[in-house]
């Protein structure tokens, strides 16, 4: 797939982020256009994770800015970048596990004042996960993995989000289970929503992504069309184990 | 159907508890009110060893403070080591708004002075109560703001110190500047009587100062019943579970946990306040570190964030503590003949009992309703053994 031509809705300008003495991200800078899918791969520790909590506000960038929808984001608080419609779903799922599910998604629109709406995209969002539906009032530490990662998704959707960032969403999951999720993010994008996506899974991200970065030790590497990088020998070599 | 089940059962078992509270706060107040007086003097005896309500009061004292502090401990998982503070300002606000102790002022706002004592500021119990949740809010403001946006760890260790300059400076405050703040170690006595629509509780009215002091905890129990459910419940919840999520949600973690710490510490103003009223004075030497451990003891013993359950640890924790041990310890000495001072004991029983409570139970009494249910249901695994089986062969 190739690039949309749409106004871009998130703008990394030259960020370079840092634990510490550690520096995890180097001068990085991309783009997500509106309605795009688009994938930030790389191997552990490139930096992949590093630049979704600078953009959801957890970590500040040293130097660049992120702007979204034409507005500077970077060093705001976490709450607020939420309200401006960016919504995170976690590297590790990081659902409330004493929490029902229903609790769960609740809070994933704690700032939406709207009920009637909230309740919309409830129904949506239970829509796009059935399983979810069934075990509404389970609690949500009990779940499988799998569960796990679809309440996950689905309380960030909660939000009713412009942009959604997922966070290693097949992480540990079953290859069946792998597939039903990409085929979800497929459908969250027809519903509107543009998406940033992170895998350690490079060739399921490229394949679903309409652009592609590849980050390498807090480096942009490479950058093209996802399809594209998909078919590339020297991705398939260095991130594909092939 | 399944929808609305929990919810059900949770407002049901509420309802259970509201019921046996209140039933216990009307039997300990009837009889000490009307059966009492008429009785034989082994009823009279027993029960004035037992249950006597002088502790029966003060254990409602307890169960107000316990409260306040599992909203601060509880529901928002921040560990605060002086809340005892906050009991302090809550009584000098009586001490100072419904005695004669501030005699430069002559204030009669619906007050209830004695007569010949009209000097000094004599406030209406109800503003009083207000003033003293707002004077130990706007306490709470000053040590949490600056301090809740640090880890949980140093909020512990400033609200550990906060505990030991508040009622060091009421033992000292005798003389600041030549003004007499807090009467130093003397404290301050002859509190106003409470006058409710007329209906005047005198200094010796214990059944009605007990049903005063029921009525403060019972409406603190419904608060933080209704704090709990509600949209702040939840977002405290999610802050105790996972802040970095809670975040991620969009809520906003100092101001929700601000909220939380300024609305702790009004529970301990208001129980302050009424601590206050109910011994008709106010006296610094009783605000010591003790006290918050024994408050934290309460609500970690009882079941952190679950109401009923630290209304069950505050209770059993203060019965212990000003009657149990004592009776306990006659009962022993005079069947086996020993001679042993079980009051002395107190400390190495607390230890003992917090020892045995995190290695058998570590929930507390009563667990929160949450943790019960994760630690029964049984876990769905179907798909996870499905992916570990393929992570080690892809590996």
């Amino acid at each position: 797939m190739a690039r949309l031509n749409t106004p871009a809705m998130l703008k990394i300008n030259d960020i370079t982020v840092g634990y510490g003495a550690i520096t995890a991200v180097k001068g990085l800078t991309l783009e997500v256009r509106e309605g795009e899918i688009v994938s930030l791969i790389g191997s552990n520790g490139a930096g992949k994770s590093t630049t979704l909590r600078t953009v959801s506000g957890l970590l500040k960038p040293k130097s660049g800015n992120i702007e979204f929808l034409g507005e500077k984001i970077d060093g705001i608080a976490g709450h607020e970048i939420v309200a401006k419609g960016i919504c995170h779903s976690p590297e590790g799922r990081r659902i409330f596990p004493k929490m029902t599910v229903d609790e769960n998604l609740d809070l994933g629109a704690y700032l939406r004042k709207d009920s009637a709406a909230v309740k919309e995209t409830r129904d949506h969002v239970l829509q796009l996960f059935p399983r979810l539906q069934e075990r509404i009032n389970q609690k949500a530490g009990t779940m499988s993995g799998g569960e796990q990662q679809m309440l996950a998704v689905g309380r960030a959707l909660m939000g009713n989000p412009k942009l959604l960032i997922l966070d290693e969403p097949s992480m540990g999951l079953a290859p069946v289970l792998v597939d039903l999720i990409f085929e979800t993010i497929e459908e969250i994008r027809k519903s509107g929503v543009t998406i940033l996506l992170v895998e350690q899974n490079a060739l399921a991200a490229l394949r679903i992504a309409d652009y592609a970065y590849v980050l390498e030790s807090g480096h942009l590497k490479l950058e093209g069309d996802g399809s594209k990088l998909a078919d590339d020998p020297a991705i398939a070599q260095a991130y594909l184990g092939g | 159907m399944t929808n609305t089940a929990p919810a059900h059962t949770a407002a049901s078992s509420n309802r259970k508890w509201a019921i046996g509270f209140t039933t216990v706060v009307a039997f300990f107040f009837l009889l000490n009110k009307f059966v009492l007086p008429e009785a034989s003097g082994q009823v009279q005896k027993f029960f004035n060893a037992w249950f006597s309500l002088t502790s029966m009061a003060e254990i409602m004292i307890w169960i107000l403070m316990a409260l306040g502090l599992n909203i601060i401990v509880g529901y928002a998982g921040l560990l605060d080591l002086g809340y005892v503070a906050f009991w302090a300002l809550g009584g000098y606000v009586a001490g100072w708004l419904m005695s004669p102790f501030l005699s430069s002022f002559q204030i009669n706002f619906f007050g209830n002075a004695r007569a010949g004592l009209e000097q000094g500021i004599h406030f209406h119990v109800f503003l009083v109560l207000i003033l003293g949740g707002v004077f130990t809010a706007i306490w709470g403001i000053i040590i949490g703001g600056p301090t809740l946006r640090l880890k949980s760890d140093y909020l512990a260790l400033v609200t550990l110190g906060f505990g030991e300059i508040i009622p060091q400076f009421m033992l000292n405050g005798a003389d600041i500047g030549g003004l007499n703040v807090t009467n130093g170690s003397q404290g301050i006595g002859g509190l106003d009587d409470v006058n409710l629509f007329g209906y005047v509780i005198g200094t010796f009215a214990l059944p009605e100062k007990f049903l005063m002091v029921s009525l403060m905890a019972g409406a603190m129990i419904f608060f933080s019943i209704r704090l709990r459910d509600g949209r702040l419940g939840r977002a405290w919840l999610a802050i105790r579970e996972d802040e970095l999520a809670a975040s991620m949600m969009g809520v906003p973690l100092w101001r929700t946990k601000f909220y939380s710490y300024a609305i702790g510490a009004v529970g301990g103003g208001i129980g302050g306040v009424g601590f206050a009223i109910l011994v008709g004075g106010v006296y610094a030497d009783r605000f010591n570190f003790v006290i918050s451990i024994i408050i934290l003891a309460m609500v970690v013993l009882g079941g952190m964030g679950n109401v009923w359950g630290v209304v069950v640890g505050a209770t059993v924790l203060a019965w212990i503590n000003s009657i149990g041990l004592i009776q306990v310890g006659e009962l022993v000495n005079n069947s086996f003949g020993t001679d042993i001072n079980f009051p002395s004991y107190q400390f190495l029983l607390f230890g003992l009992l917090l020892v045995l409570m995190m290695l058998f139970r570590r929930e507390g009494f009563i667990p929160e309703a949450r943790i019960r249910m994760v630690m029964n249901e049984e876990k769905t695994e179907d798909l996870d053994k499905v992916s570990d089986e393929t992570k080690i062969a892809s590996n």
